[in-house]
């Protein structure tokens, strides 16, 4: 518990940090908010335009003020406006952020279904052609970026079938399950791919580790069914790198998906950040990028609380 | 264990794919037109928006006084007719009585003059105030009538008028301070719902002024991928689509339902030499290069030959003959012997900025480029911007040279006065100005006669590629793509997408 308050206790000051970070770096990227609105025609501005304008996107104040103004604002709830939404900062990443939920948790399912069994098996027949069939297989997924996946996927589909899911207007989950898993399976099967890559190497190699131990000698000495020894006394053991590499790619797709998002369509926060960075929506960009990092650390949180519920010998907090 | 899951999991994804396939062939309303684009609108303020991507959108709900047809001849909008007096300083409209707001209420000369009166109040911060700045004063005689005074002649007023930027909107809305919040024209269109880039729903306005709309709405999706839109065209997902990837489009012609619209438009494509700097401030070497370059082979290698090449002049009745201008004949030899004259016999290294992925054809662009001087021994070394990064240095003209896609004009005056005038608020990136330069756009301004005007705009070209400033490169094509029951559209040289309003979905 007290791991969990020091822990918790933490946030703040990273969450501080990275605010800092992200204001002062999109402040220091050349163009500003009127050339992302306005583009070459900026130029057409005289200086009282110009200063009407930065005064509308509160860009007219020393950024130490505009920042110290965003602060007192975070304090009391308020992420400030989207210029280009007309909305609440917080409405709108709260409106994308279940889409992007949805996917990794579905990326992720792929991943580990796929993945998990890959390994495991490769990790049995090592050095066989099964083997090496899996571990290649694995090394394309890996070294295949996944919007050239994707979109091999769509064309392959409409080209070859006739067939897409539907594109440009997103269903949400609860509003009806079965268009949104349609519209949502092809995505997942993308981004699920190279990383089900990752989970299929990194579950073969801790497999072999584990299956070389003494306890797995014994095991299979004392005469327990090959599939027990795998699947019930190694397993367990070489899950420990495959939460950390999952906690680790779930964290980075709770940022968005940016090129699956475009490739599909989908109004995730991905393409949402991209888009208020192009438009040099600050408020929006600083939003988004806290959001991001509060997932990080609730996920790297979990992912340190399942060790322990993997590995009894693991103690929190204790000095290892 | 391991076999036996496989085969569920791989079951499962069948049946998933199944789910997402069977919702592919309802089809929608087929009176409404289903669309889709890449880029979406950044705003809805008619007078505040420059984007292609806005314009495309705010001109199917707002109109100004009048529009541009398809060959850029001036038609009526919501001004049914007016003419210049008083030697060219007085302008009069006389409105449409029929042209409402969707609200059902008259477009009135009190809109007209409030809408005006926005766009020249400098706290608008309306860019298009610029081509406005003639106007002295607007007078409102009666329900019908409105008289622009204006300081000096101003030929290509009228024509600037044709932009959405001239938008008329609602006084009222003016007052209210929500022009750009709500979107409330006198145009085809009215708009139900945007959620920004992401989704747009139009309805037909039935009280349109400029007749019956042929469809009852327009659903906009944006995918941001074009290669995603041509599937979905190719699926029947989407009945019209926009696409800007000449790549993506010249794909199109290949599937048997679709139809391709392909329109020369009035943007350049043209490589900015910055005067300022050594060695380009010296005339030889300018002309050097514009001597070595081959501009037919950029078009033919970065933009798979989709393009003409053009002069200064790219809209229709103005234009003259390319192959007529200074060196649009590669010669590079020539190229040598005025680099040598200059004393770069051994070249010079420069830098050349380029905007990613604006145009798509960029980073190619720069490349052909590269290699084709490389020939006179300028070394140039390719830097790829963020857009708006390299917005930034354009503007302040901070650049050896600018691989760049301008906007154009159906006036050669409106089109350059901001880089080629004395005056030009676009004097920094240009970099350039000469006395004939300058009075040859004050001639063009002035002057009311159209085969003088021609003539005027025509020296004008001839001495500004002689200069070599800049070397233009070429023009490239709008590209619309529909299904082959998806009738009517007329797409113009803006690439305007006004013509959706007269466009019908056959059954």
């Amino acid at each position: 518990m007290s791991y969990l308050t020091r822990r918790l206790s933490t946030f703040p000051l990273v969450m501080l940090g990275v605010s800092i970070l992200v204001f002062v770096a999109i402040r220091m990227v050349p163009g500003d908010a009127i050339t992302a609105m306005l583009g070459t025609e900026a130029g057409l501005l005289t200086p009282a335009q110009r200063e009407a304008l930065a005064n509308y996107f509160g860009i007219d104040q020393p950024i130490a003020v505009q920042y110290w103004h965003w602060l007192l604002g975070v304090f009391r709830g308020d992420l400030g406006i989207s210029v280009t939404y007309g909305k609440p900062v917080l409405g709108v990443i709260l409106e994308r952020f279940p889409l992007t939920l949805q996917l990794a948790l579905m990326s992720m399912c792929v991943a580990l279904l796929v993945g998990l069994p890959a390994g495991v098996f490769a990790a049995t027949r090592n050095e066989k052609m099964s083997d090496l069939a899996v571990r290649i297989f694995a090394m394309i997924g890996q070294s295949t970026p996944n919007f050239v996946v994707g979109l091999l996927i769509i064309y392959a589909l409409s080209a070859g079938f006739g067939i897409l899911p539907t594109m440009g207007e997103f269903t949400p989950l609860l509003v009806d399950p079965l268009r949104n898993l349609g519209q949502m399976i092809l995505p997942a099967v993308t981004l699920g791919f190279a990383f089900a890559a990752s989970v299929t190497r990194i579950s073969r190699s801790a497999m072999l580790d584990v299956l070389s131990d003494d306890y797995v000698r014994t095991a299979r000495s004392k005469g327990v069914p090959k599939r027990s020894v795998i699947w019930r006394h190694a397993l367990p053991n070489a899950l420990i790198p495959v939460v950390t590499l999952s906690g680790v790619e779930f964290g980075y797709l709770l940022g968005g998906a940016v090129l699956v998002e475009q490739i599909y369509a989908l109004p995730g926060l991905g393409r949402l950040v991209l888009d208020a960075i192009l438009q040099r929506d600050y408020a929006l960009v600083q939003g988004c990028v806290l959001f991001i990092a509060f997932n990080f650390m609730v996920v790297n949180l979990i992912v340190d609380l399942v060790y322990v519920a993997l590995d009894p010998r693991i103690r929190l907090g204790e000095g290892g | 264990m391991g076999r036996h899951f496989s085969t569920r999991l791989i079951s499962g994804l069948a049946f998933a794919a199944t789910l997402g396939v069977s919702f592919v062939t309802s089809p929608a309303s087929a009176a409404t037109l289903r669309m889709a684009w890449s880029q979406d609108a950044t705003g809805l303020d008619p007078h505040k928006q420059t984007a292609f991507s806005s314009i495309r959108l705010l001109e199917l709900i707002y109109e100004p006084l009048v529009r541009l047809d398809k060959d850029l001849k001036i038609v009526p909008a919501i001004a049914s007719s007016w003419e210049f007096s008083d030697g060219g300083k007085q302008l009069t409209f006389k409105l449409n009585p029929n042209a409402k707001f969707q609200d059902g209420k008259p477009v009135t000369p009190a809109d007209v003059k409030a809408s005006f009166e926005r766009v020249l109040d400098e706290k608008t911060a309306a860019a298009a105030r610029a081509n406005f700045r003639s106007i002295a004063s607007i007078e409102t005689p009666d329900q019908t009538t409105v008289v622009f005074k204006l300081s000096q002649p101003d030929v290509p007023l009228l024509t600037a008028m044709a932009s959405i930027n001239a938008a008329i909107v609602p006084a009222s809305e003016i007052a209210a301070g929500s022009v750009g919040t709500k979107a409330l024209g006198s145009g085809p269109f009215k708009l139900e719902k945007w959620d920004p880039n992401s989704k747009e729903v139009l309805t037909a306005n039935k009280d349109w002024a400029g007749g019956k709309v042929g469809v009852d709405g327009i659903d906009i999706s944006v995918l941001p991928d074009e290669t995603a839109i041509l599937a979905s065209l190719r699926t029947k997902q989407i009945d019209f689509a926009l696409l800007n990837d000449p790549l993506v489009a010249t794909l199109v012609p290949k599937e048997t339902n679709l139809t391709l619209n392909r329109t020369p438009v009035l943007a350049y494509h043209v490589l900015q030499l910055n005067a300022s700097r050594k060695p380009m401030n010296e005339l030889v070497v300018r002309q050097a290069i514009s001597c070595a370059i081959d501009r037919q082979d950029v078009l033919d290698t970065a933009s798979v030959g989709e393009g003409k090449v053009t002069g200064p002049l790219t809209a229709p009745g103005y234009t003259t003959d390319a192959s007529q201008l200074f060196c649009y004949k590669r010669d590079v030899e020539k190229a040598k012997k005025l680099m040598a004259d200059a004393g770069y016999a051994d070249g010079f290294s420069a830098t050349v900025i380029a905007a990613n992925g604006e145009p798509a054809t960029a980073a190619s662009e720069a490349q052909v480029i590269q290699s084709q001087l490389a020939e006179i021994g300028v070394k140039l070394d390719i830097k790829m911007m963020e857009l708006n990064v390299y917005v930034d240095a354009w503007l302040k003209g901070d650049f050896d040279m600018a691989v760049a896609l301008n906007g154009g004009r159906a006036d050669p005056y409106s089109m350059y006065n901001r880089y080629w005038t004395k005056a030009g608020n676009l004097q920094k990136v240009a970099n350039y100005i000469d006395d004939t330069l300058d009075s040859q756009m004050q001639k063009g301004r002035e002057e009311t006669d159209p085969a003088k005007r021609k003539a005027i705009f025509a020296n004008f070209e001839k001495h500004l590629v002689e200069m070599s400033p800049w070397v233009w490169l070429y023009t490239s094509y709008s590209y619309t793509a529909q299904q082959k029951n998806v009738q009517g559209f007329v797409p113009t040289p803006e690439g305007s997408l006004f013509g959706l309003s007269k466009v019908t979905v056959q059954q």
